[in-house]
Order: structure tokens, then C-alpha cells, then sequence
């Protein structure tokens, strides 16, 4: 009976959270233009906050991901006799898969964490009461904002990603192990079609948003003590890469 | 708001639980206008709490709570938003907001409310932190300020839209004696200076008694008591007695609600 009544009772506490999250996106909408037009300068210094400061991490791992590619694309496909198309495996890796995939959890780590613990210490320091309080909608001043940088940050961030990943892959391939460099470029030119660079920006697009809602939300919705803070960061990065694993294999299938 | 009556806030049958704890049952608070009314009571009868409902940060579970005469339970979010602009509250911390420095925590209010250029928005926020004392802390950060200067500026920014009633969320928890002092003073200028009304939320007998006009001391989800410090501190019941004189025992028990001592200790529970 006991274990009945506790399948009851988490579904019921799922139900009313699920219920919670989409009062909080709707709320959140409404705020969205008011915030855009009167709170610009609020959005340029978290596209900063959540953008320009990932970009180090971005860039780094982009670099040697696609320094991998080189290296793995090369070895294999020798054995074919096919290590000029190493670019363009090193292509469609990065721009449809990896990019926006790893762009989003590097993200989430580097940037989510930041945006859920500030906004949950400012929960449980009274910061949103006092706003509340003078009047101020806190999910217009605080949230709004942090989640449309965030949406903001994330395609840039993929774009850089997946164009320093594909300088990793050349470096490795072309200068390091000799493949033609024509044919490295030409050959990914030729088979990398426009609608797999849209998938990949249709993919950030969608992470970007998930991995900036997830952040905002925890933040926002976390328990208003050090360990209610503690937990709505690790929940961010853990939730962000379930939801943008499992988009990921979704876009992909209907871009099939 | 067609005769400003002598009652401005006015709380009836208020009903309060959290969870399956109630934490008011029939409350009636009245506080009248341009007095310093002082809301006391024991640790945990929700003090903090009454101070949420009054400003509808929290839906009473029955009851209303009315402000010039209007229940707040049925304004919209807009109406909402403009009666807090009446309200000023400072909060047990002070609640600065951490990444803006003393002068744009105090200016806040204005840039989100008003139209005011910077040359003006200057001048009132100077103006306010004189009034605190800390016109020269204007360029510091939250972080680098005491806990008392924090509730000055606290203070400041609650009175910077010029509100008619300044709301205090105990103001003299763990202060040293000459920073309580100074707000105990800023509290009874602010008042009468201004013309506005205060409500005090605090367990420091000592402080109310010098700076409240009336007091209402809650225990239980009830007023246990009210009326002028000196009234309650010449109060015969048990209560007052203990809460006013600061006994350790007595009708608000030492102990918290437990099973048996001498059961629990002989572990005859623990099946």
C-alpha cells in the first residue's frame, strides 16, 4: 500500500511542478517584449555575463573536439583510402551533432550554474521579496533578462564551436598529418549542404533556449537556503543534459 | 479613499496555515494612521509572516486584510503594484541588491517607477542617505557594508518613492548597541518627521518600549495582548508577563513539544 501511495504521491508533486514550470514559461513570455524594449541594456549585460565569458571555455574545447575529429576522421578513413574526406566528416560531426550538443553542456555548466545559483541566492538573501516589494516584477528585472542573453549566447557560442572545431580538424589533418588542404575544403564544400548547417542553428537555437529556461527556472524555483541553492545548480546541469540529449535526437529524426 | 478614517490598516479574522501548522487563527490587528505600531511575539508566531499578508505577499487562508478601507485580496496584480509604491519595507537583511552599488540600490525604485533625470534621481538619493547618515558610502557595495549601515541604506531605499507607511522586519536583531541605537532614533524621526505610519515587526522588548506608540504581542495565532508598552509591561497575565520580563518558563514553554522524556530515553518509543 505504502509504495502505491508513494507512486501517488510523486506523481502528484510531478504533476503540480510541470504545472508550476508552465505557469513560470507563460509569466515569463508575457514579460519578454516589455523587457526587450525597457530592459536592453539589462539583456546586453547578460549576453555578456552568459556569452562573452563562456567564450574561453568554447572556444578551448572546440578546438581540441575538432583536433579529434582530425586525428579519429584520419585513422579510419585511411583505411579506406578516403582521408580526404576527412573534412567532411569532421563537418557534419560539428555542425549537425557536435557543436550544438557540446556547445549546450559546456553552456549549462559554465553559464547555467551561474545563472541558477545567483538567481537562488538572491531568493533566499530576500533580493526578490524587496523587489517585489518596491513594486518591481523580479521575473521581468531578473529573469527575463538572464533568459534572453542566454537565448542569445548559445548560437553564437555553437557557431564559434563548430568554425574553431573545423581550424582544430584542418591543423590535425592537413598540417600535422598531410592530407591535401584543396581537397580537405573542397570536398566538405561540396557535401555539406545548407540544410545541415540549419539543422545545427535550429538545434542551438532550441538548447540554447532549453539550457537558459532550465537555469532561470531552478534558480527561481529552488529552495531559498544554501543546500536548496546547491542542489538547484547541480539539477540545472543534469536536467539541461537529459533535455538536450533527448531534443537532439528528436530534431535529428525529423531532419532525416 | 473618499475620508481617510484613523484606522489605515486594518487585519479581521485572519486565518494563516503553512502546510498543516496554522500559524494564525482569528487575528485582529489594527493599525492606526501616523502612529509606530509595534507587532511582538515569541520566535515563530510568525511575525515575519503578518508582515507578507499585509502586503499580500501571501494569500491569507481566510480573513482580509484591509488598507485605507480596500481588502487587498481582490486588487489585480496592477493595483496591486501601485499600493506597494505606498509601502516601503526594510527586511531583516536589508535585501540590497548585491550587484548594484549603495546609490543605484537607493535610486532603484526611481528608474524603475519614475521618469526623473539622473540630474534629479541624484539629488533624491543624496538627499536620503543624509538622512541615514551614509551620503558618503554612496559609491560602496552592498558587500563591503556592516550589517548596520546595510539596514540604513535599506532604510533609505524604502523611503526614497516617499511612502505612507514604512514597514520594519525586525530592525534591531543583532546590531551593536550604537547602531541599534541610531535606528531606534531614524525610526521615531522618520515617522513623525514625515508624517507616515510604522509598523515594527521585533522581539526587543527593551527598543519597543522606547520607540512604539502601541503594541500588539501575538502568541498562539491570536493577539494575546495590545495597547501602549507601558499598558503591557504592567500587564498581570501570564503571558505578557513572561514575554515582557523575559522569563525562561511559562506559559510559551521551554521545551518544544516531545514525547516523554523518560520514555524516549529508555528507548520504549523506538518501536
Amino acid at each position: 500500500m505504502t509504495l502505491v501511495r508513494e507512486v501517488y504521491e510523486t506523481l502528484v508533486e510531478f504533476v503540480r511542478t510541470f504545472g508550476a514550470f508552465i505557469l513560470f514559461f507563460v509569466e515569463l513570455l508575457f514579460h519578454t517584449p516589455q523587457a526587450v524594449f525597457g530592459r536592453f541594456r539589462l539583456i546586453v549585460a547578460q549576453v555578456h555575463n552568459t556569452g562573452t565569458l563562456s567564450l574561453v571555455i568554447i572556444l578551448v574545447c572546440g578546438l581540441f573536439v575538432g583536433a579529434v575529429l582530425g586525428l579519429q576522421g584520419f585513422a579510419n578513413l585511411q583505411r579506406f583510402n578516403a582521408e580526404d574526406t576527412v573534412g567532411t566528416f569532421a563537418a557534419f560531426a560539428l555542425v549537425k551533432e557536435l557543436g550544438p550538443v557540446i556547445t549546450a553542456l559546456l553552456f549549462a555548466g559554465r553559464a547555467g550554474t551561474a545563472l541558477a545559483s545567483e538567481i537562488g541566492l538572491m531568493k533566499a538573501t530576500d533580493q526578490l521579496s524587496a523587489m517585489e516589494m518596491m513594486a518591481v516584477n523580479p521575473v521581468s528585472r531578473v529573469v527575463v533578462p538572464r533568459f534572453i542573453g542566454g537565448c542569445i549566447s548559445v548560437p553564437f557560442l555553437t557557431a564559434g564551436f563548430s568554425a574553431i572545431g573545423l581550424f582544430g580538424a584542418y591543423l590535425v589533418a592537413v598540417v600535422l598529418l598531410g592530407v591535401d588542404v584543396g581537397a580537405f575544403w573542397q570536398q566538405m564544400q561540396q557535401t555539406l549542404s545548407f540544410k545541415d548547417v540549419e539543422e545545427g542553428i535550429v538545434k542551438s537555437i532550441l538548447f540554447g533556449g532549453a539550457a537558459s529556461l532550465i537555469a532561470v527556472w531552478e534558480g527561481y524555483n529552488c529552495i531559498p537556503t544554501a543546500e536548496g541553492v546547491g542542489r538547484a545548480t547541480t539539477r540545472t546541469v543534469v536536467i539541461t543534459a537529459i533535455v538536450v540529449l533527448v531534443v537532439d535526437f528528436m530534431v535529428t529524426a525529423t531532419y532525416l | 479613499m473618499s475620508k481617510p478614517s484613523d484606522n489605515l490598516i486594518e487585519i479581521r479574522d485572519l486565518d494563516y496555515s503553512r502546510g498543516s501548522r496554522p500559524i494564525f487563527r482569528g487575528l485582529n490587528v489594527t493599525i492606526r494612521r501616523g502612529e509606530v505600531t509595534a507587532v511582538m511575539g515569541p520566535s515563530g508566531t510568525g511575525k515575519t509572516t503578518l508582515l507578507r499578508l499585509i502586503t499580500r505577499q501571501l494569500l491569507p487562508d481566510s480573513g482580509v486584510v484591509l488598507v485605507d478601507g480596500v481588502d487587498i485580496g481582490t486588487l489585480s496584480q496592477s493595483e496591486l503594484y501601485r499600493m506597494r509604491q505606498r509601502f516601503g519595507m526594510l527586511f531583516q537583511n536589508g535585501a540590497l541588491l548585491t550587484d548594484l552599488s549603495v546609490f543605484e540600490n537607493v535610486a532603484f525604485p526611481l528608474r524603475e517607477h519614475t521618469r526623473l533625470t539622473n540630474r534629479l534621481i541624484r539629488h533624491v538619493v543624496l538627499t536620503k542617505l543624509h538622512a541615514v547618515g551614509l551620503r558618503g558610502a554612496a559609491d560602496m557595495m552592498p558587500r563591503e557594508l556592516s550589517g548596520g549601515m546595510a539596514r540604513r541604506v535599506a532604510l533609505a531605499r524604502a523611503m526614497v518613492m516617499d511612502p505612507e507607511i514604512l514597514i520594519y522586519d525586525e530592525p534591531f536583531v543583532g546590531l551593536d548597541p550604537i547602531s541599534m541605537g541610531v535606528i531606534v532614533r531614524l525610526v521615531r524621526r522618520m515617522n513623525d518627521a514625515l508624517g507616515i505610519s510604522s509598523i515594527l515587526v521585533s522581539h526587543d522588548v527593551q527598543e519597543i518600549s522606547t520607540v512604539a506608540d502601541c503594541s500588539y504581542l501575538i502568541s498562539d495565532g491570536k493577539v494575546a495582548a495590545s495597547g501602549s508598552p507601558q499598558e503591557l509591561s504592567s500587564a498581570t497575565s501570564d503571558l505578557v508577563r513572561q514575554f515582557m520580563h523575559g522569563m525562561a518558563d511559562g506559559p510559551v514553554a521551554f521545551h518544544y513539544d516531545a514525547p516523554d522524556y523518560e520514555e524516549q530515553l529508555l528507548g520504549r518509543d523506538a518501536d
